[in-house]
């Protein structure tokens, strides 16, 4: 990206970086398992389907970490995961309210605020 | 880029200035819904908008909706539809909107003799309305005359990096050059009210802020459900307060100069945020059920047009007010370019910057108001929700800057 917008601070050729301070990136086209990415210098190896508009992992994350996207927290891990990660409902949970999908929609989940 | 651009307004009689000139047909409830949309259908014209309130039971916020929608600056006239029994005032809301200056009538299904009397009585009105409406004064009309809407519907992962961020620079310029701009769903700023409230222009108008997103917290938490739809998690979105940080760059970066609730009309220019959970114990259900409600809200704050970002692609336009659709994510934009005035997705993609796209949308505002048809419209989108609600008016230090517009 030769004409990147100021909040977009780091390209990763496939994924971009929001804000310094964030621990996952941005997917803009769609990765596929076996696609390579360059992420902070070290060479990461994408291991599932990763859709535009989603997140991955900028580094190693540990349950309770906070997820930080645009410089801000979005919500906690509820898993670890590699490098290069989806992260997404599966592993990743919000602070406020739980998020539902058109499967469960009944969160039994205690809150934690 | 030139902000001192001038257009052809309609001036009503109340002195506010509109940039359409629409006979609007209303059913005060469900029961006279099929006949008022026989008489918009066999109208057949793209000026004569349906809208309505289905309720039986009276609701002091329904009314005062409806009442702002219907002497609403983009509204030359209007036809008014009852059944006869329900508990809308319609002497009140017919006396109300004839002393704005605006022609208006009223036919009572009951008193005209039924559904196909009714029909061609509507006809009739539409067509006399319609040619009093004609006669409104062309005068020239400026930015700083506008108040425009924002709201977000179908968010993506995209929406929080393109679109949105794009409609925030537009809401900039707007804004220095005058404009009244609004942005609302206090539901979807959960996470934001520490950012929002240090931009507010006084720090009690900021306690206000962080006191109307902790209400709506706690209205959303009752309902068992945050403001997040299956398709945001389809995009990529995880979280409400994720969605949320991707929803508040619409706002831009202009202080905050005020908090408003529906029916509310922004005192001066500059940035307003519209509270639209109800206040009190939660009663009738979600706040807003679908983004249209949003929509009529923002149009009943004044709203001349509407800026609509999405990722996952909605189509909707709304009644009265023009809606401008600005698409965030490229493949979205690639498999619906028909119903998207703007493709933000370019600056994910590398082919444009955020404030190529921001001019795009403020050059897609000037051209609206001056009478193009954005996309929806053409396409005769004509959306329109009204429901149950409470509030309370606003406080005391919701509203620093008093000055009539």
């Amino acid at each position: 990206m030769n004409n990147s917008p100021a909040s977009i601070v780091g390209t990763h050729a496939r994924a971009i970086l929001l804000h310094p301070e964030d621990n996952v990136l941005v997917c803009v086209t769609q990765l596929q398992p076996g696609d390579e990415l360059l992420i902070d210098g070290r060479e990461v190896a994408v291991a599932e389907i990763i859709g535009v508009g989603h997140k991955l992992a900028r580094r190693l994350l540990r349950p309770g970490d906070k997820i930080i996207k645009y410089g801000a927290a979005v919500g906690s891990m509820t898993a670890a995961v590699m490098p290069g990660a989806h992260v997404h409902l599966h592993n990743m949970q919000s602070d406020y309210i739980p998020s539902h999908t058109r499967t469960q929609q009944k969160p039994t989940r205690s809150e934690n605020r | 880029m030139n902000t001192a651009v001038a257009f052809q307004g309609y001036l009503r009689q109340d002195g506010r200035k509109g940039i359409r000139n629409l006979v609007v047909v209303a059913y005060l409830v469900e029961c006279a819904h099929h006949v008022s949309r026989r008489i918009v259908t066999l109208a057949d014209d793209l000026n004569v908008h349906l809208i309505g309130f289905p309720g039986c039971y009276p609701n002091d916020y329904a009314y005062r909706i409806m009442s702002a929608v219907c002497t609403h600056a983009n509204v030359g006239a209007v036809l008014l539809v009852s059944l006869g029994c329900e508990s809308m005032d319609r002497e009140r809301l017919l006396t109300q909107i004839l002393a704005s200056g605006r022609p208006a009538e009223l036919l009572v299904i009951q008193e005209t003799g039924g559904t196909r009397a009714t029909i061609d009585a509507g006809l009739a009105a539409v067509t006399r309305l319609r040619e009093q409406a004609a006669r409104v004064k062309r005068v020239s009309m400026g930015l700083n005359e506008l108040i425009i809407g924002t709201i977000c519907g179908g968010s993506d992962g995209t929406s929080g990096i393109t679109a949105n961020p794009a409609v925030g620079r537009c809401f900039d310029t707007l804004v220095s050059a005058g404009a009244a701009c609004i942005f609302e769903e206090t539901g979807e700023l959960i996470g934001c009210e520490a950012v929002m409230a240090e931009r507010a222009v006084t720090p009690a108008l900021g306690a206000a802020i962080e006191a109307c997103v902790e209400k709506a917290e706690h209205y959303y938490r009752v309902m068992g459900f945050g403001s997040f739809a299956p398709g945001n998690a389809d995009g990529g979105l995880t979280t409400l307060e994720e969605k949320s940080m991707g929803a508040y760059s619409k706002s831009g970066s202009s202080p905050i100069s005020g908090l408003i609730k529906p029916g509310d009309i922004p005192p001066t220019s500059g940035l307003y945020l519209l509270d639209v959970v109800p206040d009190g114990e939660p009663r009738f259900g979600f706040p807003n059920i679908a983004d249209n409600a949003e929509i009529v809200e923002l149009i009943a704050c004044g709203s001349h047009l509407i800026l609509f970002t999405t990722g996952r692609g909605s189509v909707v336009g709304s009644a009265i007010s023009p809606v401008i659709k600005v698409c965030a994510n490229p493949d979205t934009y690639r498999r619906m370019a028909g119903d998207m005035d703007v493709d933000a997705g370019r600056i994910l993609e590398g082919r444009a910057s955020l404030d190529e796209v921001g001019e795009e949308i403020f050059k897609n505002v000037v051209a609206v108001a001056s009478g193009a048809r954005s996309l929806s419209e053409a396409l005769g989108h004509q959306e329109f929700i009204l429901t149950y609600k409470a509030f309370e008016p606003i406080g005391p230090a919701c509203l620093p800057v008093h000055h009539s517009r």
